[in-house]
């Protein structure tokens, strides 16, 4: 009987939020981008999405059978992780590109670990690295939009994303108006910032991501361009920047714990985004950027305790 | 004789270099990108393995205790000397894809590991028993790795090409496919170590 009571110190406050509520939250907030991207992409996008998260689903569920775990496939963290990671993939992949993805995301990133809460790495950011790095001629063969957001409609065409272009010719031919709507190539669900920061703004409201990581992540490119004279505007639009910031570095898991060390967190995304766009051989650097810094939480959180309440610092302490 | 196979297999099994004791992982990560680079590599580790061993037990009386470490050093280096010679001469190829980590054999922690910890306190049939235990396992293991590399990353096993049209994951040869490969081998064999002792209690037990 004693067992089954748990009474811990007060105050008693009770929250409908858990984990399954959140990541339904999130996986809200990422819809008006999805359907974005399958407005201006068609029907491979979509095709992308459904194969993602299906594949993310049944491995789920296979591994917690084979760990004998509680089967949790219904609580939003697998489907979210196969909605991103689906948003990270050029629209015309073959369709083995995602269900690869979404063996590494749940079987080596998640499980290997232990499972929800205890990943180290952003799954779905790992598997797309993961995928960048081993099928690099599908993950950059990028396609212009079947139709563009106030234009006519095309066919299939390959073309480079802004980032891409910039790399090669050090030239921007898109207007910041174009890359704001969507209409140029990318991966399907970075590509619309409208559509993101809808997103972003609703999760905002709801206090389920705090600013200081997309803000110091954003803000942090952003001073660093200025001080590079470099295209301030273009450089926050183009690439998985927006989708970074606010929907990939916010993980409740992979980010740090405090405030203080969620803005180092942020700053250190950024720092590493400027560093791999400006100088790396990638054009773009924010899953690598969010990776890195995922591997430095622990550290992060070590160093960024708060304060303890009523413990005044003292002059002559040492750290 | 019980006593030497005893030596033998607790190189290939319980104390295997790689996935147990966790020894010369440089090599192991290196170099395990194709099978042929693996068994090159783990022939070689075996022969200077062997060779130190016997000078080193033989001498293991007149080596004074305070100055060994360098005394080993130079018994290995000899040894991996001879190795990238013949290694040079007859094996061009090969040495040319192991590179630097041939004459870095000389720094292998599961050669100085073995003088240390065995070579120096026992008798000289015993340590060659020693060694290619150890030598074994270390190949073994070397093969192991690298035949998943291999397999996953160039869809090849020894050069031969397995399925045709299937698109080769490259990360699995690049460095990340590595230790991704020997991470798992690790937690997969502790997993069955541990399932083991469950069941049948063995010396772990208590």
């Amino acid at each position: 009987m004693q067992n089954q009571l748990i009474v811990s110190v007060s105050p008693h406050l009770h929250a409908k939020e858990d984990t399954a509520n959140i990541m339904w939250q999130v996986a809200l907030a990422l819809a008006p981008a999805g359907v974005a991207g399958i407005w201006l992409f068609g029907m491979p996008a979509l095709k992308v999405i459904i194969i993602s998260i299906t594949s993310c689903l049944l491995f789920e569920l296979i591994i917690q059978k084979l760990r004998h775990t509680k089967i949790t496939i219904f609580d939003g963290s697998a489907f979210l992780t196969g909605l991103l990671l689906a948003y990270n993939l050029p629209s015309q992949v073959p369709f083995w590109i995602p269900i690869l993805g979404s063996i590494f995301a749940i079987l080596i990133t998640k499980h290997t670990f232990g499972g929800l809460g205890k990943n180290i790495f952003n799954p779905a950011l790992a598997a797309r690295v993961f995928l960048l790095v081993s099928f690099a001629k599908y993950l950059t063969r990028f396609t212009q939009p079947i139709r563009n957001i106030g234009e006519a409609s095309y066919d299939t065409v390959t073309q480079a994303t802004p980032l891409m272009a910039f790399k090669e010719t050090n030239s921007i031919a898109i207007s910041n108006w174009n890359l704001f709507l969507g209409n140029h190539a990318g991966s399907l669900g970075e590509v619309c910032i409208i559509a993101l920061l809808i997103g972003a703004i609703f999760l905002l409201v709801r206090k389920i991501i705090s600013w200081h990581i997309p803000i110091s992540f954003i803000l942090s490119v952003a001073l660093l361009d200025l001080l590079t004279k470099q295209n301030i505007l273009f450089n926050i639009l183009a690439g998985g920047l927006i989708l970074g910031a606010f929907f990939m570095a916010t993980d409740y898991v992979t980010s740090p714990l405090t405030n203080k060390g969620k803005i180092i967190f942020g700053i250190g995304c950024g720092v590493i985004t400027f560093v791999i766009r400006k100088w790396g051989g990638y054009p773009e650097g924010v899953s690598f950027s969010i990776l890195i810094m995922n591997a430095a939480v622990p550290i992060i959180d070590r160093y960024a305790t708060p304060r303890r309440y009523g413990i005044v610092k003292s002059l002559k302490s040492k750290v | 004789m019980k006593n030497l196979i005893r030596e033998f297999t607790k190189g290939i099994t319980i104390e295997n270099p790689t996935f147990a004791l966790v020894l010369g992982l440089c090599p192991t990560l290196a170099v395990s990108t194709s099978v042929v680079n693996a068994v090159g590599m783990g022939v070689a580790a075996t022969f200077v393995l062997l060779g130190s061993n016997i000078i080193i037990s033989s001498l293991r009386k007149a080596i004074p205790d305070t100055i060994r470490i360098p005394c080993y050093i130079v018994i290995i280096a000899t040894f991996v000397t001879i190795n990238e010679l013949v290694m040079k001469a007859y094996f061009p190829a090969l040495n040319l894809a192991l590179g630097i980590f041939v004459p870095l054999i000389v720094v292998n922690c599961v050669v100085l590991g073995r003088a240390e910890a065995f070579a120096c306190k026992n008798k000289v049939l015993n340590s060659i028993f020693d060694a290619l235990g150890m030598g074994v396992g270390f190949t073994l293991a070397l093969t192991i790795v690298a035949s998943i590399r291999e397999m996953l990353g160039s869809g090849k096993w020894f050069g031969i090409q397995l399925v045709k049209g299937a698109e080769p994951i490259s990360m699995m040869v690049l460095a990340p496919g590595a230790l991704l490969t020997l991470g798992l081998l690790i937690g997969i064999i502790q997993f069955f170590q541990k399932k083991q002792k469950k069941l049948g209690c063995h010396d772990g037990c208590k």
